[in-house]
């Protein structure tokens, strides 16, 4: 006898099995129309392979999977595609998605389906994609794809093979039944499974309460491998990891996944889905779905056309609108209510639950929470839901994390035992998805920070090349200038082309005859400028003393002045120093080279400065750069240069004056920056 | 009509947090009947009087806090607070004393704080604390027990409660008391001598104290709350009371028994150390809080002023819970230990 192990917690609701027990499985018929959600399964939504007008057969692919993690979705039955469209759907948000609908032309035609017998004989990959393009999501409630689940990684070794057929949820009874009347079918899917993951062990956990299941398992699975192994009944023993601490004693680490720790669950419905697909090529199209609760005459369960309207169905139980309020998806513990009737049973839509209202009523007011720790004692992941209770009221999400709120499974253990009504598992999920949330936005400032920095590094980078350019291109025109002798100022930029191209064929022409020394005129230009400055210094000096409003001004003429100096003194000092390094005239030192070697110093020197006397620095270099543009731009318009030139020139002015005045601002209010 | 949307779990179980004060309440009868058969009617009328000064006073804080006042009376919190204060008070004690005791429970220790559940203290013993340190005469003035003197009439309890200046009632020493203040005998001699000391641990004391884990018992049955609070303080009352009971010498402290069944000790355990809003939450928690409880009693009472110290000891450990709390954390699924590891 194996050994159960039991885990944390856990509640015992009343079953409410009995009900849906009877009558066996039922056919719900062919609908007039069909909707088939793109997205049924946990994962990317499908894509649509068909147009609108398109005529479908049973079994044909209409969605095909739309990455690794997604399944494609097929025409339950032969019809039409009679629209691509946003329908409402069974989903917690209750808003629409996009949906195939399909309008039924009664006739139930099959498309060619390939099912192969000799499955051994197939690669173990292309039985991996029979199983992905059958469209197989897991049936139990969650809706993963199979495919993915059953994908092992290369090395890892599946040491127990675990089927579900727990069914813990009161009311659901979809798998019981299933269990009882096509054991054959499950164990054919479980062999498939066997022979694609080769694990230890495989074993099925079913809970004592389904006598009937687990005998017509046990008739089916004599003599084979496979252990069914019964244990007793209590909520939630059918989650994923309860289920496989019940049989193994192990717990799946928190934030892993079953394999880690070599287990392997699929839920008994998901494995009947296998063995269809594998054996006669059947792609899902169709489920077993519970319809229970005080307001349907007949109920029962229902082999149900994917996509068939749930009032559709619920007529066939004889459903009575009057008696309800609402609808649930699922079951009375983990269950969602729908916002309408018509949506469509999906691929997970194990339950339809019509309850009166006296059956479940509506949740009375919250009463005060005494922490009684029966929340605490109800938690199969033995979390302290009245301590989370406490810190998701004062939104202290960090202690919330702390205290492991997404280990939550949300099997609403805690809220059932809860005497105060409080609706905690609605807490939990409210405040894990604004947790979420406040993480995507904390990733979107991060990258929006990293690439604010490298755009800033960029333009940097940029503007220290241009500063370098404009320097040599200055320098390059000074040499001309010299070279041509010719001492005329900057008038007209066309003459000063002219007079460049001359004095360039004349230094051709003349050979290395440049008679004035670059080194003289840069002495006096430092000379004349250090001169300017005196005077300005001077001028403004008498006028703080006089107490002038020209301070300003003049201070703003002073900075310039000296910026002006500084920038000749560099010149000098880098026209010393090349000429040191080349101290002949025939190899002149490459004024792009140095004249980038200066921008660096220049930047470095900046970096060296105090916040305003670089802010003022930038902002004096700036008004030079406009004043400069400003002229271009008159000089273009006044030769009636081409239109695109004088819009960039002054698009590139209005730029510039845009810089200088939040130049000036942040010179006036640097504590503002 | 539009179908309603509400979130799961859709099924509720059948506990109410008005059904938890209510069994709270019923598992308080035995203990109350003996300690009326003891010590006759005082407890009673304590009780009752209790009770309306309790009610006026959750009204009166709910009408100014502007809360729906019949949906909080429902959940017969105050009335649970009343009941406890009023076992916790001597018999025949005057109608002020009761009254202010209530006032500071009701409206200091609970509704300053935020109401129920969000009292750091428990109402009872803090109300308890405040009157015991305020009036000290009243507070220890304990009537003796049934087979010592004769017990006063109902209309005499009555009289005592509402008249007090015009009741003489007749006070004795408890077994706590007698046993702090003997420093020459033997606890075999002192048990001898002094008819107070009954069969274990005091003339009527001890039944009470039975009753009290009877009705304590019937709780953990009807799983109100987890048994590892009282167990623990029990267990460690008695670990210190065996550890320094000395053989019995005259500066003993008493046996593990004498300490189990008198005073407040089995009350404590099971009506005051199991109050869940203001104890540890974890299982751990629980442990740690009733085990420091149960060795605070032993040294209050041992080494204290006062002759018995479940009162002091709750209101310690009031102020330790949440701490206690930080360091117990479960272990949850999927992961290696509890508490605050990353």
């Amino acid at each position: 006898m194996r050994k159960i192990f039991d885990f944390h917690g856990g509640i015992h609701p009343p079953e409410n099995k009995r009900q849906s027990q009877q009558g066996g499985i039922r056919d719900a018929g062919i609908p007039p129309e069909l909707v088939l959600p793109l997205s049924q399964h946990i994962g990317a939504p499908a894509k649509p392979t068909v147009a609108v007008g398109d005529r479908v057969l049973k079994g044909q692919m209409i969605a095909e999977a739309n990455g690794f993690v997604s399944v494609p979705v097929h025409a339950p039955t032969s019809g039409t595609v009679s629209a691509i469209e946003d329908r409402l759907i069974a989903h917690p948000s209750g808003l629409p998605a996009p949906c195939i609908v399909i309008a039924s032309d009664g006739l139930d035609e099959w498309t060619e389906l390939a099912g192969i017998s000799d499955y051994r004989q197939l690669p173990k990959a292309d039985l991996l994609n029979r199983i992905r393009e059958a469209g197989i999501a897991g049936m139990g409630g969650a809706g993963f794809p199979t495919a993915v689940k059953l994908s092992t990684r290369p090395g890892s070794q599946v040491a127990t093979l675990i089927i579900n057929g727990t069914e813990c949820e009161p009311y659901i009874t979809a798998d019981d039944i299933l269990m009882r009347e096509r054991p054959g079918r499950i164990v054919e899917g479980v062999k498939i499974l066997q022979h694609l993951l080769a694990p230890g062990e495989t074993l099925i956990g079913i809970e004592d309460n389904k006598p009937e299941a687990i005998a017509a398992l046990r008739a089916a699975t004599a003599g084979s491998n496979i252990e069914i192994v019964v244990f007793p009944t209590k909520y939630p023993s059918g989650g994923e990891k309860q289920l496989i601490e019940i049989l193994t004693g192990k717990q799946v680490p928190s934030g892993g996944l079953p394999l880690d720790i070599g287990v392997i669950c699929q839920n008994v419905g998901s494995v009947a889905a296998i063995a269809d697909a594998v054996l006669l090529g059947q792609p899902l199209i169709s489920r077993i779905t519970t319809v229970t609760g005080e307001a349907v005459r007949e109920p029962g369960n229902f082999s149900v056309l994917l996509g068939t309207p749930m009032n559709y169905l619920l007529a066939r139980a004889g459903f009575q609108p009057d008696r309800n309020r609402r609808l649930v998806m699922g079951g009375p513990m983990m269950g969602f209510t729908v916002a309408d009737a018509g949506v469509p049973i999906v691929k997970t839509s194990n339950c339809l639950l019509a309850p009166s209202e006296a059956e479940l009523p509506s949740p009375p007011p919250a009463q005060a929470c005494i922490r009684c720790g029966m929340c605490e004692q109800a938690c199969p992941a033995s979390l302290l839901p009245q301590q989370m209770f406490w810190f998701a009221q004062a939104r202290e999400f960090e202690k919330l994390e702390q205290h492991k709120l997404f280990d939550c499974i949300e099997c609403g253990a805690c809220s059932w035992a809860c005497p105060s009504n409080i609706p905690l598992v609605q807490y939990y999920r409210a405040s894990k998805a604004e947790i979420l949330q406040l993480r995507r936005e904390h990733e979107k400032s991060e990258q929006a920070r990293l690439r604010f920095e490298a755009r800033q590094e960029r333009i940097e980078r940029d503007e220290a090349e241009k500063v370098a350019k404009r320097a040599a291109r200055k320098l390059a025109a000074e040499k001309r200038a010299q070279e041509a002798a010719t001492g005329g100022g900057e008038t007209d930029p066309i003459q000063a082309a002219i007079d460049r191209a001359r004095a360039k064929k004349a230094a051709q022409q003349a050979g290395d005859a440049a008679d004035t020394n670059p080194r003289d005129k840069l002495e006096k230009a430092v000379t004349s400028t250090r001169q300017r400055l005196e005077t300005a210094s001077a001028k403004l000096a008498q006028a703080e003393a006089e107490g002038s409003d020209l301070v300003a001004a003049l201070q703003t003429g002073v900075d310039k002045t000296r910026a002006r100096l500084e920038a000749a003194e560099q010149a000098l000092r880098d026209f010393t120093a090349a000429a040191e390094e080349a101290p002949l005239q025939e190899t002149p030192v490459d004024p792009a080279a140095a004249a980038i070697a200066r921008a660096i110093a220049a930047r470095a020197s900046e970096a060296a400065l105090d916040p305003a006397e670089k802010s003022r620095k930038q902002l004096a270099a700036l008004e030079q750069r406009l004043e400069k543009t400003r002229a271009r731009l008159a000089a273009s318009q006044g030769a009636g240069e081409e239109q695109k030139i004088i819009d960039a020139l002054e698009s590139s002015v209005s730029l510039l004056e845009e810089k200088v005045s939040a130049a000036k601002q942040q010179l006036n209010n640097p504590e503002g920056v | 009509m539009a179908l309603m949307r509400v979130t799961s779990p859709h099924a509720h179980g059948p506990m109410s947090t008005s059904r938890v004060m209510q069994n709270v309440l019923l598992a308080t009868i035995p203990g109350i009947i003996a300690l009326s058969h003891f010590f006759g009617y005082g407890t009673l009328v304590n009780l009752a009087w209790a009770c309306i000064v309790a009610l006026a006073c959750e009204t009166l804080a709910l009408a100014l806090r502007r809360r729906p006042i019949g949906f909080y009376l429902k959940d017969c919190s105050a009335l649970v607070t009343a009941t406890l204060l009023a076992i916790a008070l001597p018999p025949y004690a005057p109608w002020w004393l009761i009254a202010v005791g209530i006032a500071c429970a009701i409206l200091l220790a609970k509704h300053l704080y935020g109401g129920l559940g969000y009292n750091p203290f428990n109402p009872a013993m803090a109300a308890y604390v405040i009157l015991l340190i305020s009036f000290p005469v009243q507070m220890t003035a304990w009537a003796p027990p049934r087979g010592l003197e004769q017990l006063p009439g109902l209309m005499a309890s009555l009289q005592a409660c509402f008249t007090p200046g015009a009741y003489d009632g007749v006070t004795m020493a408890t077994p706590l008391d007698l046993m702090k203040q003997n420093n020459s005998l033997l606890i075999a001699d002192l048990y001898a001598q002094t008819p107070q000391f009954g069969r274990w641990a005091g003339l009527g004391w001890e039944w009470v104290n039975l009753a009290f884990l009877a009705g304590g018992a019937w709780l953990l049955y009807k799983r109100i709350f987890s048994w590892h609070a009282p167990v623990a303080m029990l267990a460690s009352l008695s670990l210190f009371a065996a550890v320094f009971y000395d053989g019995g010498s005259s500066a003993s402290g008493g046996s593990p028994l004498f300490h189990l069944l008198s005073g407040a000790t089995m009350f404590g355990a099971f009506f005051i150390v199991t109050d869940p809003v203001t104890s540890a939450v974890s299982v751990r928690g629980r442990l740690v809080y009733g085990a420091m409880i149960g060795a605070l009693v032993y040294i209050i009472r041992v080494r204290g002023n006062y002759p018995d110290a479940v009162a002091f000891a709750v209101l310690i450990m009031n102020f330790a819970a949440p701490f206690i709390d930080n360091y117990t954390q479960p272990r949850t699924y999927g992961h290696q230990s509890g508490g605050s590891e990353k």
